[in-house]
């Protein structure tokens, strides 16, 4: 039987239509993800994300462990709260996941990792892990909603009233504060404001009651897919795995090169790569009729990729989608679809922020 | 359960057919097909005038999940098409057997609207998917 998470009675009451998202029992939307996605984007949307991984990572060597084992730097880190965008990597460079790693000290770090590589991320931690005075601790007892939108703020107000409210009020992005038995993060994969709460599993259905009582959306997979691919988020096992390095996935921005002397996991691989060069992840627009998918080929200057996601915008009205192609790209595309060629813009993969449309 | 109005026809392929008289057919796709694809987007429908054949793709319903063929189900002229789906393809989605019909058939052979699913037929052909 598939895991389910502690909202699974919550999502059928919603009338959730539920589908497997490997081996997880998840709501793909509650009627209309278009619906769904436009509520995030002009008032709040509430999506369940207990699926994810979260595990803790404690202990005198904490920092060190981390600066071996991530793309980014938690060097970097000094505020309590601060969150970074990073990944763990293999020794040829490829992501073996993304994640946010959260500072509390230096010897106290929080991870979340994705659902779909749950048993090889905790494998790999471990592993890493064994050869530095850390303990890991996988917490399955939490769960994690993300309460995205322009009005997450208010809504949230409402819900954990004004006194807790205030201790996150006017967080800037990627912080994080304990507030009580609530994580609440300045993070999300929306493109928009919001927080990632992490609470107890026991406690996760009255959070979630409360935030549909206020008028907060519940959204699903489908409405997190068209949401995170217009914000230019990249998806595990789609845009990127573990024969992609972050240099090819547009992720080169969270690695940290500098300082020279630190010999984080793929670096050297990573080098190399930089040094060869490399095909990239862009952006690609379609103003005419249709929708760019997964898998489509795409002709370049130099050469030939493939979409690595796809969609129809909501928020646009057109399709965008990734594409991974040779670095000799220039400003139009050719995309087979349907049997036929059809010329795209290339862009920034990046289509919507706050709302306002970027292409 | 989605619904299946009786007084339809359908093709194992999704699409609906009702008998307008004068051997003219009204063609759309079922609750179940809408359900399938999720949020309709674009709706590519044939030309009015253009000639088919039963089993032809004359359409393409294009959702946020995926684009799928719709087939002519019956051989004719098409005489309309449902063009308020330009603007609002969400009417698949939100009335399938009414205003979101896809085109208006004027069939060779209305006898061939006979070969197709009753309710029932239908219901079977889900049930096995």
């Amino acid at each position: 039987m598939a895991n389910r998470t502690p909202l699974f009675d919550a999502h059928v009451k919603a009338g959730a239509k539920m589908v497997d998202f490997h081996g997880w029992d998840m709501p793909l939307n509650y009627g209309s993800q278009i619906e769904e996605h436009n509520a995030v984007r002009k008032d709040s949307g509430v999506f369940d994300v207990s699926h994810m991984t979260i595990v803790d990572v404690a202990g005198a060597e904490a920092k060190a462990f981390l600066r071996k084992m991530l793309a980014n730097d938690v060097a970097k880190l000094s505020v309590p709260g601060k969150a970074q965008y990073s990944s763990m990597l293999n020794d040829k460079g490829g992501v073996i996941d993304d994640l946010i790693v959260y500072y509390f000290s230096d010897e106290s770090y929080r991870l979340v990792v994705n659902s779909a590589t749950r048993e090889r991320d905790v494998a790999w931690i471990q592993e890493v892990a064994s050869k530095f005075d850390v303990t890991i601790t996988e917490q399955t007892e939490l769960g994690m909603v993300a309460l995205q939108g322009p009005k997450a703020a208010e809504k949230l107000r409402l819900v954990i009233g004004d006194e807790a409210f205030a201790e996150v009020d006017g967080m800037r992005p990627f912080m994080s504060a304990q507030v009580g038995d609530l994580f609440i993060a300045t993070t999300g994969y929306t493109g928009e404001a919001g927080y990632e709460i992490v609470l107890p599993a026991s406690a996760i259905e009255k959070m979630w009651d409360d935030l549909l009582n206020v008028g907060v959306q519940p959204c699903g997979l489908g409405a997190r897919d068209t949401l995170r691919l217009e914000a230019g988020m990249n998806l595990y096992g789609q845009d990127m795995d573990e024969s992609i390095t972050p240099l090819e996935a547009n992720m080169g921005w969270s690695v940290a090169f500098e300082p020279e002397d630190r010999d984080f996991i793929g670096r050297e691989a990573l080098e190399k790569q930089k040094a060869e060069g490399h095909d990239k992840l862009v952006g690609l627009v379609m103003r005419e009729k249709g929708v760019l998918r997964h898998g489509q080929k795409v002709v370049v200057d130099g050469g030939e990729g493939v979409i690595t996601s796809g969609t129809f915008s909501p928020t646009l009205g057109f399709s965008i989608a990734m594409a991974r192609v040779p670095n000799s790209v220039g400003e139009t595309a050719e995309v087979e679809m349907r049997k036929k060629f059809v010329t795209v813009s290339v862009v920034k993969p990046s289509f919507v922020r706050n709302g306002k449309g970027l292409v | 359960m989605s619904s299946i109005p009786k007084e339809l026809k359908y093709a194992s392929t999704h699409e609906w057919v009702r008998n307008e008289g004068d051997g003219v057919f009204t063609v759309g796709i079922s609750e179940h097909a809408q359900d399938l694809l999720g949020d309709m987007v674009f709706v590519e429908l044939p030309e009015v005038g253009d000639t088919v054949a039963a089993g032809d793709d004359v359409a393409v319903a294009e959702s946020v999940k995926a684009a799928s063929d719709i087939y002519a189900p019956i051989g004719g002229e098409i005489i309309a098409i449902n063009e308020d789906l330009e603007d609002a393809p969400e009417t698949v989605n939100s009335d399938p057997y009414g205003d979101g019909w896809l085109f208006k058939i004027k069939a060779d052979d209305p006898s061939e609207v006979e070969g197709l699913l009753d309710a029932e037929g239908y219901q079977a052909v889900i049930d096995e998917d």
